[in-house]
């Protein structure tokens, strides 16, 4: 089975404590479309699972077939680096199906983000080696497309429903529940 | 169906279409890593998918120098449209006549569904076989074996 090969740091984007018995990876494309029919899915399973479960978003842009997927990372990163990281990446998921330049214009003025700051940022490429890090991360990690998620460092290849999480992850991580 | 060639073998020499009027040989890209991903069909969901994966990850074959050849059944007007249709920055070979004839050399031809299987060979800059992996047929098997492979070339 596929093992995750980078380690969670601080320099990933979390949501909960990475101390949580449950570390659950997302490796997304913010153009995909099962990444947008997911993403209710990740907030279902972050409610369901509270504390214990900690989320970890890392980029995997597919630019040869979308090609507003890394401006999308790019406007992520940007926002990153004005603590509102989680927002602006909501806000591309709910705009995903007409995703393109004026939609991540109008995402960063929406959370009152400097929006000639981030056109520099988009065409410059400012993020580039920290998305292209996760990529290769990923890749690495046996990434094979997108969504992928690694529970606990393992690749889930289940369904992708929150029926199929909640099971593969309560399976995944039997030995931690059954201590705890 | 026969074993798949392992690591140590020398990979066959083959000439295959690329393009309607176009060959090439395996032979002619001596010198350099080659990867051979052999799979069962062009517009296949997880062809199609694997196939768009490599082309992500072509500039990181590349930085180990190294050439990708894709291989199916298809013919090379079928190669063609598929290209076209995803973009595809590779060359997509057509072992189609006779069918399957380099996918059984390298032992790697499904008689069941009469297609190639799902393969993968890193061959070194010698024409060896460095590294083969014949994966489950549904599955994507990515792109981590390969890397792998073309970093342990260079020890």
């Amino acid at each position: 089975m596929a093992t995750l090969k980078v380690p969670v740091t601080d320099e990933d984007h979390i949501q909960g404590s990475v101390r949580a018995p449950i570390v659950l990876v997302e490796y997304s494309d913010y153009q995909c479309r099962y990444c947008a029919m997911v993403y209710p899915i990740v907030k279902a399973i972050q409610e369901h699972f509270g504390q214990r479960l900690c989320f970890v978003f890392r980029n995997f842009p597919l630019s040869e077939k979308h090609s507003y997927a890394e401006p999308a990372a790019e406007t992520a990163e940007f926002a990153a680096k004005h603590n509102c990281f989680w927002e602006m990446h909501d806000l591309i998921y709910v705009s995903n199906q007409n995703l393109d330049i004026s939609q991540l214009l109008e995402c960063a003025r929406k959370l009152n983000l400097p929006v000639d700051e981030l056109k520099l940022a988009i065409e410059n490429r400012t993020f580039e080696s920290k998305i292209q890090s996760d990529f290769l991360g990923g890749v690495r990690s046996g990434v094979n497309g997108t969504p992928t998620f690694f529970i606990n460092n393992q690749r889930y290849d289940g369904p992708i429903d929150l029926k199929g999480f909640i099971y593969g992850i309560n399976f995944m991580t039997a030995s931690i529940s059954d201590k705890a | 169906m026969s074993k798949i060639l392992a690591s140590g073998s020398i990979a066959p020499d083959f000439t295959l279409y690329v393009t309607p009027d176009q060959k090439i040989s395996l032979g002619e890209l001596k010198g350099k890593p080659i990867i051979l991903a052999f799979y069962p069909a062009d517009w296949s969901p997880v062809c199609s998918d694997q196939m768009s994966f490599y082309n992500e990850v072509l500039p990181e074959f590349r930085k180990h120098h190294a050439d990708l050849l894709g291989i199916s059944v298809d013919g090379p007007w079928c190669h063609n449209a598929f290209a076209k249709s995803n973009n595809i920055h590779f060359p997509l070979l057509s072992d189609f006549q006779p069918k399957g004839s380099v996918s059984k050399k390298y032992g790697v031809y499904n008689e069941k569904i009469g297609a190639s299987e799902r393969a993968l060979f890193v061959i070194d800059k010698n024409g060896v076989i460095a590294w083969s992996y014949l994966s489950p047929i549904s599955q994507n098997p990515g792109a981590d074996g390969i890397l792998d492979a073309l970093e342990k070339l260079k020890c």
